[in-house]
Formats: structure tokens, C-alpha cells, sequence
């Protein structure tokens, strides 16, 4: 087959200099054709959001800004295992851990923390792969529904403890608890 | 002595267990141990994780052994026809012991600073049984101090007795033991006496799960993050070869050097392993090698990186001469001092 023959899209059609008729010249037909058009836009779903009245829901896979969970007791659930940073494809996560003290028995939840724990929001991916390598449900994108912001300097995207740990009335009150993530239902 | 493991036949020397014949021979018929140690005497036979089935006694009394005979204990006979990795008996019965073993594992891996380098993780995960049947409660212990330098989890214990044998074959008196019987059974000392003796820190490198740790190392890092190299020095007490764990130019803890086995070549005093954290103590072989699938090579690259050369057109910076023409250059755009600049990055 010739190359002009060839059509990918399948919509191609030949151009013609054919003269056109008395009623094609009115264009009172084409105008019906292109109005109603127009007309059936009306009554279809509207796909625009008035955004800042109005937000539009997260998909349930979202990845968003890292929340370190607490237990419902409002303990944190991390104990600088360090296996989110050993999944970590982009090395953007730190952290130090220290031995819990019997006065702070009502803060962490197992015998070790994370003294410092640290995130590089410049070099995370938001590939998820720490949500999933974590064994102790700390760590999760899926459920903060927040964005890490933009900023001018570059030490503001190092976040830390701060930055990341639920507040103890959200843990208490189970307020990320409901988001379940997707892909490790099936899994377990 | 001919013995046959798996089909590979190798002539040893009469008196070897099965388990150091398997060894000898290497690859995935060795089977995995516990309790066993090859530099202690009468240790093994405990853990029941070397378990493999004996098809043919010997040469001259050929009926296969009636039940899975314990490897490390079971000497070689000659004509001794033995099946590890292809029994299903054999690995069915491993996989059963395993989860024996984790019974009354704490499972707190997260916690724990043996998790990366733990036999039983090895053993579980080579079983790839990862579901418990396990409804009742899991055995416990009141946390004991045995001294500034060993961490005693009890709960995470299973029982090999290396330690035990360790201390009886390694020190003139020891101060821990086995008390209490069946699932009472634990390892304690004297009446909280401290260790103290100038060896006891080994006890941390024979035990294969994490109930000795070094207290000098609790939580300070995951055994991954760290970089194994092999040092020494000029120790008056032992032979001062150990593996430093670096993180960055910190040393983070010292231990023996382990082979393939987890086994240390030779036992390191307490005053190499606890005293001696800096780097100028030590003087630095070189990167260590572990095994391929082992968490702990994660990051370190101990092949020199070679230099990338990118093989690209001659006249890749100023443009090629047909393309002058196309764009109608008159001549190469650049003047005198970029062309020089040119010169030195290709010749570089």
C-alpha cells in the first residue's frame, strides 16, 4: 500500500475542492449540527471543580506527605526497625534509634524508637515502599492526604519527628485509622 | 570412607558427623543448623534442624535408617547413601522443627539487634512456612542483668547450648547455665552473678538468635547499615582478628570473623570486642565478603568502580563538516580560546 493510502488513526479522509450546493452555502444545517453539539454539553456531567471550595476526593492509592502513626493509647507505632530505609530506592530516609525508659512507657509502643527519624522529601520517590516494607504499620502515604509543600531552601524538605508523627488526640481518636491501604489486604 | 549426600560422593575420614561430610561437599544439601558448632566439642543433636533420612546404612549392612537421623551427631559409615535437600521427609520434618522453634519466639525482629544475621530467620525463611498455629500464650521471662556488656533476652532464646559449652570449653569456670527443666529451662547465672570473664563476649557470636547481644551495641544501628571490614591488632589475650562494623569512620561493634556458617575462626577477647572503638585502634584489611543473598551486602560495593569512558563521535563539540555546510556555517563558530577549551576536555 501507497504511504498516502495509509491511515493510522483510521479517520483519515481525502480534501476535495468539491463546489458546494445551494444549502450547504447557507451553513444553516452545519450550524444545527455544531448547536446541538454545544447543546448536549449542557446537560452532561460537569468536570470542573470550584477548587478551593470545593476539593475533589483522594484516590485510595494516593501517595502523599509520610505520617508516622500512633497506637490507639496514642503510642508511636515506629521502632527504627530501619526497614522502610532499607527499601528505600531513593536513600531519602534516616534515622536513630534509642532504648525506651520506664517513665516513657506511655509514648512508644515496644522497647526501642526512633529518637530521630528523618525523611529527604527531596529525594523520596512517594513510591510507597516503605508503607509496605514497614512491619509495624507506622509509616503510611496512602493515609495523611497531604502534600509536601514547596519551599525555597533545601534543609525545609528534610522532615522530621515534627513534621511526621500523628498527634496523640488523631491517634487516640483513630482519625487515619479508617483508610485502609489496598494492596496489602489482599496480601495478608 | 565413601558417603554419598544427594548424589555427590566424597571419601572422608572415618569419624566425621554426616552434617561436616555435607559441608565438605557444600551447596544446598547442607543442612541448616542450630545447636551445632564445629569449634565446640559435644555440641549438637538439640535443635533437631539438621534432621536427613538415611537410605542405606552402609556397605555392609545396607537397610536405610528406620527414622531421620540427626546429621551432626550421626557419624559417616562407609557406602552410607544419605538424602538432605531431595527427602521430602527430611525437609518436611525440618520445616515442622522450625516452627517448634518459633513456638515461643518472640518474634520481635523489629526490636531485635541479631535481626539480618540470625540463624533462626535463615531457618524460618528458608522453610518459607510464614503462617503460626501457635493459639496459646508465648513463654516468658523477667528480664535478667548478667553484666555491662551482655544483653540477655531469655524470651528470645531456644536453647542450643552453645553458650553453655562455650563457657565450659573456653574459660576455666563458668557462671551461667541451663536452669530449670522443660519449658521452664533458661539460660541464667548464678544468683544474677555478672560475667565477667575475659572470653565471655563470645558467647555473643556463638548464639544464633538474638538472645546474647552486646549492650555496647544495643540499638545503636540495624547490622545492615553497617559496613564489615576485617581488622587487627596486637592483642596480649587472643589473636586480635575480628570484623570491625563501620558506619562511616565510626566503629559501631566488633565481632569474630564468621564463615559461611556463621561460625567465628577464632574466639576475640572482651577488651578487642567492648574497649576498642576507634578506628585507630585497629589496623584495617579490608572490605568483608558475605554471602550474595545476605541484607548485609545491601550498599557496599567492594569492586573498584571502574571509569566510564563514553565512546561518542569524534566531533561531537564543534559539529561535523556536513552539517556546517547545511546550516551554511561559513566555519567552525568558535573563536580561539573555545576551541583550546575543547582540546582539554577531549583530551582528557
Amino acid at each position: 500500500m501507497a504511504i498516502e493510502n495509509i491511515s493510522l488513526s483510521g479517520r483519515k479522509t481525502a480534501v476535495s475542492n468539491k463546489e458546494m450546493t445551494f444549502w450547504e452555502r447557507l451553513y444553516f444545517i452545519a450550524i444545527i449540527k455544531g448547536m446541538m453539539i454545544t447543546i448536549k454539553h449542557f446537560f452532561s456531567r460537569k468536570v470542573t471543580v470550584q477548587y478551593p471550595e470545593q476539593k475533589r476526593e483522594y484516590s485510595p492509592v494516593y501517595r502523599g506527605q509520610h505520617v508516622l502513626m500512633r497506637d490507639e493509647e496514642g503510642r508511636e507505632r515506629c521502632t527504627a526497625c530501619g526497614l522502610c530505609a532499607l527499601a528505600c530506592p531513593a536513600e531519602a530516609i534516616t534515622m536513630k534509634a534509642a532504648e525506651r525508659t520506664k517513665e516513657e512507657m506511655n509514648l512508644y509502643r515496644e522497647e526501642k524508637y526512633a529518637a530521630i527519624y528523618e525523611i529527604n522529601m527531596l529525594r523520596c520517590i512517594f513510591c510507597g515502599l516503605c508503607e509496605e516494607a514497614c512491619p509495624k504499620d507506622a509509616i503510611y502515604l496512602t493515609k495523611s492526604q497531604k502534600h509536601v509543600k514547596p519551599d525555597v531552601t533545601r534543609q525545609s524538605f528534610i522532615y522530621g519527628k515534627d513534621k511526621l508523627v500523628i498527634s496523640v488526640e488523631d491517634g487516640k481518636s483513630g482519625k487515619y485509622a479508617g483508610l485502609k491501604p489496598i494492596q496489602n489486604k489482599e496480601l495478608n | 570412607m565413601k558417603v554419598t549426600i544427594d548424589g555427590h560422593t566424597i571419601d572422608v575420614e572415618a569419624g566425621t558427623t554426616v552434617l561436616e561430610a555435607a559441608r565438605a561437599i557444600g551447596g544446598p544439601s547442607v543442612p541448616p543448623t542450630m545447636c551445632y558448632y564445629s569449634k565446640l566439642k559435644d555440641c549438637g543433636g538439640k535443635c533437631r534442624c539438621c534432621l536427613v533420612e538415611i537410605s542405606k546404612g552402609s556397605e555392609r549392612d545396607p537397610r536405610p535408617m528406620p527414622k531421620l537421623q540427626p546429621s551432626c551427631v550421626t557419624a559417616v559409615q562407609d557406602g552410607m547413601e544419605v538424602k538432605s535437600a531431595t527427602s521430602p521427609k527430611a525437609l518436611d520434618a525440618r520445616r515442622a522443627v522450625s516452627e517448634f522453634l518459633l513456638i515461643n519466639h518472640p518474634l520481635d525482629c523489629p526490636v531485635c539487634d541479631q535481626a539480618g544475621e540470625c540463624d533462626l530467620q535463615n531457618l524460618a525463611y528458608g522453610n518459607k512456612n510464614f503462617k503460626t498455629r501457635y493459639k496459646e500464650e508465648r513463654r516468658t521471662f523477667e528480664p535478667e542483668d548478667i553484666g555491662p556488656y551482655i544483653q540477655l533476652h531469655m524470651n528470645r532464646c531456644v536453647l542450643c547450648y552453645r553458650c553453655v559449652k562455650l563457657a565450659d570449653q573456653l574459660t576455666p569456670e563458668r557462671v551461667h547455665g541451663v536452669i530449670g527443666r522443660g519449658d521452664h529451662a533458661q539460660i541464667s547465672t548464678y544468683i544474677s552473678k555478672a560475667i565477667d570473664n575475659d572470653f565471655s563476649g563470645n558467647m555473643i557470636d556463638v548464639c544464633p538468635v538474638g538472645a546474647l547481644t552486646d549492650k555496647t551495641f544495643r540499638f545503636e544501628s540495624r547490622v545492615w547499615f553497617n559496613k564489615p571490614y576485617n581488622a587487627h591488632r596486637d592483642c596480649p589475650t587472643c589473636s586480635g582478628k575480628v570484623t570491625l562494623w563501620m558506619f562511616g569512620d565510626k566503629v559501631q561493634r566488633v565481632t569474630g570473623r564468621k564463615d559461611v556458617y556463621h561460625e567465628v575462626d577464632e574466639f576475640i577477647c572482651n577488651d578487642c570486642r567492648f574497649h576498642h572503638k576507634n578506628a585507630e585502634d585497629w589496623v584495617i584489611e579490608g572490605p568483608r565478603k558475605f554471602e550474595k543473598p545476605s541484607v548485609l551486602n545491601i550498599n557496599n560495593y567492594i569492586r573498584p568502580l571502574k571509569k566510564v569512558h563514553i565512546d561518542a563521535d569524534e566531533l561531537i563539540l564543534e559539529g561535523r563538516e556536513q552539517d556546517e555546510k547545511k546550516i551554511s556555517m561559513p566555519a567552525i563558530p568558535y573563536d580561539a580560546v573555545e576551541l583550546e577549551a575543547i582540546k582539554e576536555v577531549k583530551e582528557e
